[in-house]
């Protein structure tokens, strides 16, 4: 598996217990309009984020990422710079 | 072309399903005020339950005479900036007043406690820096950080643990500011400080408190929790404001950092903001020597809390956090909460109404907040008209 395909999956395993309406995930799936993530939500979600990939994502970010696949580049860059 | 106002679809949604029939938590207009406790609202004569007027000074002579002192001799306003022509004699004297309070080397005095927090954190804080914050945060540090160059970020509320995790997680070589509340205004629970002094030195981060709620309230003097803990010097800058137990506006904050003082050539909402007028400087400056010298406010706002605190835990009540001066009854059915609002009111209590999204983990509060100047026999008035409202809106009690 690359990098993001196991980003992809693992991201999909922590959105879980937020995706109340059971919908289907996948990398073009939308935070606002699909899962209808509020704002504390998004916060608990982006906190195990963190935890999981043990990295940073800053709030300045997160305007611009409404898909899952958008997320799944952004963890994937972060950690990349991190480890650099 | 599309209207402007369309992304406020979902809060006019929200606004108007909120279906008031008496009065309503966001309309509430004061005609006449009797006292720090009671005011006439529609029509009629009502306890103040959720002033934030913890220390009850707003009627208190010596702050009003300072004031009409003031007001006679300096006129209503300053017209200007404080870097320009807004800063009088009483507006140095404010600062050395509280700089003295917490024995800091430097006090800066802004027009209200959001600007305080906007014009510390975004001023402290450039593109190459790290801001930590509480996920609670107040809307002014939220709106800070919006402001700041920095990278943002949070830690989960009230976790010193979680804050030090996060912490370490940063490469070094950039500056880290961590921000956090000492009392929470919503529910009223107050920070873990000593253990989050304690992760900040670990990490070789910055702190600063924002004591809005817990100036009055906490420490030998009133300065707040970190005072309560005797550490004062640990904590890099503390903000706090003018407009709760101090009984007029403004905000300020003190530090000891040598260089402190360029911030009033460096913080926009310092130096573009109009200075207080010197009647609001005069009665601050008077409330604050009070706070300094009197015990009896404090002494008597704690026993009010207690009584309230302990009457409604003994009702079954759930309350949002352990005794403090704000004591918010969480209420699991929204309806149930509007409806036990309005009833209130109708028995001439007010409280605060805070529903979410405003509140933290979506809870739905009646929210009150204590002042030193309540009589034991108004939080008797106050517990049993909650025991009312309880009864009649089926609210759950343990």
């Amino acid at each position: 598996m690359s990098s993001s395909e196991s980003t992809l999956a693992a991201i999909i395993r922590l959105l879980e217990p937020f995706n109340e309406k059971g919908v289907d995930i996948s990398e073009n799936t939308t935070f606002a309009n699909d899962l209808e993530l509020d704002s504390l939500s998004v916060m608990d979600f982006v906190a195990e984020m963190e935890d999981h990939f043990d990295i940073m994502i800053p709030l300045n970010i997160l305007p611009e990422l409404e898909t899952v696949g958008q997320v799944v580049e952004a963890v994937d860059n972060i950690a990349e710079e991190s480890r650099g | 072309m599309a209207d402007l106002f369309d992304k406020f679809a979902g809060m006019i949604e929200l606004r108007d399903t909120l279906a008031f029939e008496k009065a309503n938590p966001y309309q509430i207009c004061m005609d006449e005020v009797y006292s720090p406790t009671e005011a006439k609202i529609n029509g009629k004569r009502t306890l103040l339950a959720g002033t934030n007027n913890y220390l009850g000074l707003t009627f208190d002579e010596r702050c009003i005479k300072a004031a009409h002192d003031a007001l006679d001799e300096f006129g209503t306003g300053t017209t200007g900036s404080r870097v320009l022509n807004g800063t009088y004699g009483a507006h140095r004297e404010l600062e050395d007043a509280i700089a003295d309070l917490y024995g800091t080397e430097h006090a800066m005095v802004f027009s209200t406690g959001f600007l305080a927090n906007l014009g510390m954190i975004a001023g402290l804080t450039g593109k190459d820096d790290i801001i930590m914050i509480d996920a609670d945060s107040h809307a002014s540090i939220y709106d800070a950080c919006a402001l700041s160059d920095a990278t943002i970020t949070r830690f989960r509320h009230n976790d010193a643990a979680d804050l030090d995790k996060r912490l370490g997680r940063i490469n070094g070589g950039r500056n880290v500011l961590v921000v956090v509340e000492g009392l929470y205004s919503m529910l009223g629970d107050k920070a873990p400080l000593a253990d989050i002094i304690a992760a900040c030195k670990k990490h070789d981060a910055y702190l600063l408190v924002d004591e809005a709620h817990s100036f009055g309230p906490y420490g030998p003097q009133g300065q707040g929790i970190a005072a309560e803990l005797g550490m004062v010097d640990q904590v890099d800058f503390i903000v706090g404001t003018f407009s709760k137990s101090v009984g007029t506006v403004g905000g300020y904050c003190v530090s000891s950092h040598p260089e402190f003082d360029i911030l009033r050539l460096a913080s926009r909402a310092f130096m573009f903001s109009a200075s207080l007028p010197p009647s609001v400087v005069a009665s601050a400056t008077a409330a604050v020597r009070i706070m300094q010298s009197e015990r009896t406010q404090q002494e008597a706002l704690w026993r009010n809390a207690q009584q309230l605190h302990c009457g409604l835990a003994e009702m079954g009540f759930n309350l949002g956090a352990d005794c403090s001066p704000v004591i918010a009854v969480v209420i699991e059915d929204r309806d149930a909460a509007v409806r036990s609002w309005e009833q209130l009111m109708d028995m001439g209590i007010y409280v605060n109404l805070a529903l979410p999204p405003a509140t933290p983990q979506n809870v739905n509060l009646l929210r009150c907040s204590l002042s030193a100047a309540h009589t034991p026999e108004q939080i008797d008035q106050i517990l049993e008209a909650f025991d009312t409202v309880a009864k009649s809106n089926s609210i759950h009690r343990n």
